[in-house]
């Protein structure tokens, strides 16, 4: 099965798209590198090549985790399988 | 794949060994370009290294300019330099500084002259020099005489997922034959300096990676009149679905693969350690940061690329890569190595480390690569600050 969102570590709550795009209610296929397994996912929301969506419901205040490391905080709240960007993520930075 | 232990490239005077075999007529100062361009139009063969500065800078950012312009003068894929300046004084310094690698280099000062003159003077030597260089043939040369730079710009998810790491594999195989590699971009290890930070070959090293970050920092704390939200991450990286500054440098981290560095430098400073990683303290944006480590000495750059960036160094063969496949697709003429069969995982990393290998010694032997075929020749000076 042709993979659809790749996931760096197994802790990060976020994948990312490598397909053109997902759509509403897909079922996608996720490959985690870290340890070579796979996972799978419904998406919420129509979401682009090379854009996240979340693998957990995420709460105002959590941390995203990328690569296994904090890459900012959630800034509203997101359902798994909803598009993660700007709009809800802000950098701990600046 | 077996590593090739050899390319061929141009030996020179001082032992180091070049990709590219120009004659560079070098202005000293803004002022100067406009002759120094003149020149290079007279005699083929030589190109033009034309910037912005070069007037009234004092202290460490004078030291910056003049250690970019022997720098640039000084490296290896450079045979032979014209220099030409307003005033005789910093003309003939930068001569001097040149001069120590036993290349042919020859300064000219405008001043009681005038253009015409000394365009007329410059060029019978740049011609002297062209011709000179035309008869130097490629040899046979180690692997370990390349001395490769790497920064990615217009990144994307796509670069940290995939074009980054694969420069990190070629890293983790080439560094054990001897070859020096250096990483810079101070400001996009944001959120990601304390894991670099480990990463140094010794807590001296760790600790000076931290003092040149903190550096950086401070100073964007100072100076920032907001979040920085419009700068970093850019608008691209942002349509390429990266989120924060953070996201942004874990994924630039990758270029490193596993490997420790052994030194941090100056910008545009010349590595003394040995082969192996360095970090230089350097500007992100690209065209500055490949000016600054070409300055330093590295005579190929390997450049991945999400969004693409189209840049490109007048010394300094400028190889990119990308992993995204729209990117591949849509801009095929900037990618030297497409390595977006990654996402679909029709390859593996060691697959596209190989590749990355086999064409950054088609380019080290002389294939032109898409920034010089289509003509990108960023050379942009570093300023630290005002000039006095």
């Amino acid at each position: 099965m042709a993979t659809d969102i790749i996931i760096h570590d197994k802790k990060d709550n976020v994948g990312v798209v490598v397909i053109e795009k997902i759509t509403p209610n897909q079922d996608c296929s996720c490959w985690i590198m870290e340890d070579d397994s796979s996972t799978t996912i419904k998406s919420e929301d129509e979401i682009p090549l090379g854009h996240k969506i979340a693998m957990v419901d995420l709460n105002e205040g959590d941390t995203i985790l990328k690569y296994g490391h904090d890459i900012g905080k959630v800034v509203k709240s997101i359902k798994k399988g909803e598009h993660v960007h700007v709009h809800n993520v802000k950098t701990k930075k600046w | 794949m077996e590593i090739p232990k050899s390319f061929l490239g141009y030996k020179r005077e001082n032992g180091r060994a070049g990709t590219r075999n120009h004659v560079i007529i070098l202005p000293v100062d803004d002022i100067s370009n406009a002759c120094a361009e003149a020149v290079a139009n007279n005699i083929k063969g030589t190109i033009a290294l034309p910037h912005s500065y070069g007037r009234l800078q004092f202290g460490a950012d004078l030291e910056l300019h003049f250690r970019t312009m022997i720098g640039t003068g000084s490296n290896p894929n450079v045979a032979a330099v014209i220099v030409i300046g307003i005033e005789p004084k910093w003309t003939q310094k930068i001569v001097d500084g040149i001069a120590k690698t036993g290349k042919p280099v020859e300064g000219f000062h405008i001043e009681r002259t005038g253009d015409i003159g000394t365009i007329m003077k410059a060029s019978k030597k740049a011609q002297e020099f062209s011709q000179w260089a035309s008869e130097i043939q490629r040899e046979e040369c180690p692997i370990s005489d390349l001395w490769i730079s790497v920064k990615c710009g217009e990144s994307d998810t796509t670069s940290g997922l995939a074009s980054n790491p694969t420069v990190g594999n070629l890293m983790e195989k080439l560094e054990p034959l001897g070859v020096h590699l250096c990483f810079g971009e101070t400001s996009e290890l944001t959120g990601a300096e304390e894991v670099c930070a480990t990463r140094g070959i010794t807590q001296e090293v760790s600790a000076k990676f931290m003092k040149t970050w903190n550096n950086y920092n401070d100073f964007i704390l100072k100076e920032a009149t907001d979040d920085l939200s419009e700068s970093q991450p850019t608008a691209g990286n942002i349509a390429g679905g990266l989120t924060t500054i953070e996201e942004k440098a874990f994924g630039n981290f990758q270029k490193i693969g596993n490997l420790k560095f052994i030194d941090v430098l100056e910008p545009a400073e010349e590595p003394t350690k040995g082969p192996g990683l360095y970090f230089m303290d350097t500007s992100s944006a690209a065209a500055e940061c490949v000016t600054l480590q070409a300055a330093g000495g590295f005579n190929i750059h390997l450049f991945p690329t999400g969004q693409g960036n189209i840049i490109g160094n007048p010394i300094e063969p400028v190889v990119k890569l990308t992993a995204n496949p729209l990117t591949a697709k849509s801009m095929s003429e900037h990618v030297d190595c497409d390595v977006s069969k990654l996402l679909s995982r029709e390859i593996n990393m060691s697959d596209a480390g190989d590749e990355l290998i086999k064409t950054t010694l088609r380019v080290a032997n002389g294939r032109l690569t898409c920034a010089e075929a289509l003509g990108h020749r960023e050379f942009v000076m570093t300023k630290l600050y005002r000039s006095a």
